[in-house]
């Protein structure tokens, strides 16, 4: 290549500035990308990869960041040098940016016409009707099936998939060169991820755009790069080609980030199916319906959340329950403790049906059932230390263990799940993800549940903290013979952890099986989707496709 | 951030809220005057109470900053030659008091029905609230009027319809806060875990709430004492002899072209009490959520900011 690359970052160094003192994001990032190029920026939550993206933009807000080092020259021109206008001008013209989650960056009083519309009208490259016919195209360009009669519609009347499509048709409306795509793909359905990558793979073969990439997810990584860089604690920690990279891992980071993937070790059996024991949960046809507002006049609408469904849970056994979004699976989690009423059918625990107790026997069940949500940073009391946190059970189920014991037993706990007695005294906010579910999963354990179910326990968080959980998660059903429903939308993650499989789609269970069964013989055409799902790297469908 | 973990949480931490306002100088600032007003508000009549109706003709409407009829005319007199300064302080108990109670009932009362009103998803929410709409939509001094009128002027009754004309507010606000909290993940926990009713809007709910209320509770300290003057203004709320600041506020406002000191010495303290209540919950708040506490406790680092790179 000869001349400056299009984009260069050289020594990036930004520190965030706050009463505790300076907290270096970045230090010394330095990377480039070409026309036609996929750059894969890969890390951890906390590792730098958004603050690299954001300071390329011009995004960082100063003070609290303080940019103390480095430059990124486009084209060889030093952009801290542009003045405000040119800066506008540049951002949206020749660099584009999307983000993670489409709904919040779309303005929900505005039609998408308009707000597409809006890009070239800014811009000054058209308008009124030259706008929308151009506006009509970009959709089309995206894929947004009939194009000039969705235009008019608002961005709540999409899907995610299609919303974050129609960011990307924002993004590349004036022909950027650059696209800079921040964890398009975090907030999506497996199967629908894959649709956005290919969608961006057209795009950059018809405009030769260069993309630079940021994500958590090796898979997508993988699927995306030309060259990655992974980035640990604000520096790089490796960079090179992408095959090299996962193949032939040089850093101990990326060789763990890359066994710590479920899938890794395809050869690898399943987890053996157990003999199955006496059920200690049966669900037997349970039926939801969400009744939905609309107009005046018309009908009230219905949704079934969940038809029909039955699965038995023996002691000591791991049921995982996978699907999409909007499959029913956190309905049927919700319904199974409580949480929300079923519209029909029974669950019947220790032969007992769970929605039909009175107030005590609901007492009594929630002890020996216990859940953990999917969302460590809310699903624990701000205001409580972790030591109020895991005694709460007992001070609400008051017969299990005397308060003087209490501190005893939490610090037990703690150990448990593999944290610090002294954590007892902090609040949620001073802990990791991982950390704060091990705190909730030590709640859990509180009260001796004989059932944990775990509503998406694992996907907040990040890929090496996943592992680790459900390894916690396994030996602790080992060691106090705890049954799980795990419920996920990731597949390959049950896959050594679970005792058997139950596939749900539209609220429907269309697969039930072995867990081995489900990975060696998938019956229905939506697991092999699901499993087939997972994207695959570059170098392997372009070898595919030779 | 692990800084607040760190500090050791042992005997002191009864005294460590002491020591943590006592960084703050405008916090502590604001804590000596609410504790003077409070002392002058048990001790005024005490010590001064002798002093408030002595009427001394040779110091009427006597400028302030002068010792020529002693210490306690620094302030001045008013109309009949009374010290400003002993009226100010003996003032003081009937006006914080009454602030005060109507404050706290309100703040009660209206957090309870928001509570209950935000939380049950029944009938009775839906008559709480239509319950305030009728309170708020009716004038407020009318309102006073009409029950003072009919009960008779008390400090009891003007406490109570103070209280009740106010509670609308935290009523809606707190309404709106548990909407919103009640939906968290955590109480959806709670709940899992078996927790009644009582449990979660008391120990998850009540205590996310509270710090807006207090805040609110603050500000609204002032618009309490001035209706009150307005009330007693108009011969229902406190009876002469009997006065509150809002009411030196009230006869001294006649005079402001000449005297202006009648007026103003109530006026400021009035003025300066809800500051330092607006100072102090506002403090406190910080104080209260472990998530922004850091910033107390690091506040006396301000100076050397404490490097802490990775």
């Amino acid at each position: 290549m000869t001349g400056p690359h299009l984009l260069e970052v050289k020594d990036l160094t930004v520190d965030f500035l706050s009463l505790g003192g300076a907290f270096r994001a970045t230090s010394g990032v330095g990377f480039h990308v070409d026309a036609g190029e996929t750059l894969v920026i890969l890390g951890e939550s906390g590792s730098g990869k958004s603050v690299s993206a954001s300071a390329i933009m011009g995004l960082i807000d100063t003070p609290p960041g303080d940019i103390c080092a480095g430059s990124v020259t486009y084209r060889g021109r030093d952009l801290s040098s542009l003045s405000e206008g040119e800066r506008r001008d540049l951002n949206g013209r020749r660099l584009a940016m999307i983000f993670q989650d489409p709904l919040s960056h779309l303005n929900p009083v505005y039609t998408i016409g308009w707000q597409l519309e809006e890009v070239f009208s800014v811009h000054g490259v058209a308008s009124g009707a030259e706008a929308r016919q151009k506006a009509i195209e970009i959709l089309g360009r995206v894929g947004i099936p009939e194009p000039e009669k969705r235009i008019d519609q608002y961005p709540h009347q999409f899907s995610g998939g299609q919303r974050q499509r129609i960011m990307i048709g924002m993004a590349i409306a004036l022909r950027p060169e650059i696209l800079i795509a921040d964890e398009p793909t975090t907030a999506l359905d497996v199967s629908v991820q894959a649709q956005i990558l290919e969608l961006l793979k057209k795009l950059q073969a018809e405009d030769g755009l260069a993309i630079i990439m940021i994500t958590h997810d090796l898979e997508v990584a993988a699927n995306m790069a030309d060259r990655v860089i992974v980035m640990k604690s604000g520096r790089i920690v490796e960079e090179g080609e992408a095959r090299a990279v996962f193949e032939n891992p040089a850093h101990s980071y990326t060789r763990t980030l890359i066994t710590a993937l479920p899938h890794a070790d395809d050869g690898a059996a399943a987890r053996p199916a157990r003999p199955a024991g006496k059920p200690i949960l049966e669900v037997r046809n349970i039926d939801k319906f969400y009744t939905l507002s609309s107009g005046f006049f018309a009908k009230p609408a219905r949704l079934h959340a969940v038809k029909n469904l039955s699965f038995d849970v023996a002691a000591g056994e791991t049921i995982g329950i996978v699907g999409e979004s909007g499959s029913g699976k956190s309905t049927v989690a919700r319904v199974l403790l409580g949480l929300n009423e079923a519209s029909g059918g029974e669950a019947l625990f220790h032969g007992r049906d769970v929605l039909k107790m009175d107030r005590r026997q609901l007492l009594a069940f929630r002890r020996k059932v216990q859940m953990v949500f999917q969302d460590p940073y809310s699903s624990m009391n701000p205001r409580m230390t972790v030591f109020d946190i895991i005694s709460e059970p007992w001070r609400i189920h008051k017969d299990i263990l005397e308060k003087a014991r209490w501190r005893d037993r939490v610090t037990e706990l703690l150990g448990l799940v593999g944290l610090n007695p002294e954590h007892a005294k902090r609040y949620p906010h001073q802990f990791s993800g991982g950390q704060r579910q091990r705190i909730a999963i030590a709640r859990a354990l509180a009260c001796d549940p004989e059932l944990v179910v775990c509503d998406e326990a694992v996907s907040a968080l990040d890929v090496s903290v996943q592992v680790q959980v459900i390894d916690l998660l396994a030996e602790l059903r080992d060691r106090l013979g705890l049954a799980y429903i795990f419920i996920t939308h990731d597949l390959p993650i049950v896959r050594h952890f679970a005792d058997r499989v139950i596939v749900m789609k539209s609220g429907e269970i269309v697969e039930h099986a072995t867990t081995e069964e489900i990975f060696r013989n998938p019956r229905h055409a939506y697991t092999r989707q699901l499993i087939n799902a997972t994207p695959k790297p570059k170098w392997q469908t372009a070898a595919d496709a030779a | 951030m692990t800084t607040s973990a760190d500090t050791p949480e042992t005997k002191v931490s009864r005294f460590q809220i002491l020591r943590l306002i006592s960084r703050d100088w405008l916090a502590l600032a604001a804590v000596i005057f609410l504790l003077v007003v409070v002392a002058c508000a048990v001790f005024g009549p005490w010590l001064m109470g002798e002093l408030i109706d002595k009427p001394n003709f040779r110091a009427r409407n006597m400028a302030p900053f002068s010792l020529s009829q002693g210490w306690t005319y620094v302030l001045g007199a008013d109309t009949l030659g009374r010290s400003l300064l002993a009226r100010l302080v003996v003032g003081a108990q009937n006006t914080i008091g009454i602030a005060f109670f109507a404050v706290l009932c309100s703040v009660v009362i209206g957090g309870m029905l928001g509570l209950i009103s935000g939380y049950s998803r029944g009938a009775a929410g839906t008559m709480i609230m239509r319950g305030a709409d009728i309170v708020m939509s009716f004038p407020s001094l009318l309102l006073a009027l009409i029950v003072l009128f009919s009960l008779g002027p008390s400090v009891t009754n003007l406490i109570l319809v103070l209280a009740i004309t106010r509670v609308p507010i935290y009523l809606r606000t707190t309404r709106a806060e548990v909407l919103e909290v009640r939906e968290r993940m955590f109480v959806s926990a709670a709940v899992a875990l078996g927790a009644n009713h009582t449990r979660i809007l008391f120990r998850h709910i009540a205590p996310i709430v509270l710090p807006t209320l207090v805040t609110i509770g603050a500000i609204d300290f002032a618009t309490v004492v001035l209706a009150e003057s307005s009330l007693s203004f108009l011969g229902l709320g406190i009876q002469a002899p009997e006065f509150t600041w809002g009411a030196m506020v009230a006869t001294g406002r006649g005079y402001l072209s000449t005297a202006w000191w009648i007026a103003f010495w109530p006026g400021l303290a009035i003025l300066l009490t809800t500051l330092s209540l607006n100072i102090l919950s506002s403090w406190w708040r910080t104080y209260a959520d472990p998530q922004q506490r850091w910033r107390i406790e690091l506040a006396r680092s301000k100076k050397g900011i404490p490097e802490k790179r990775k």
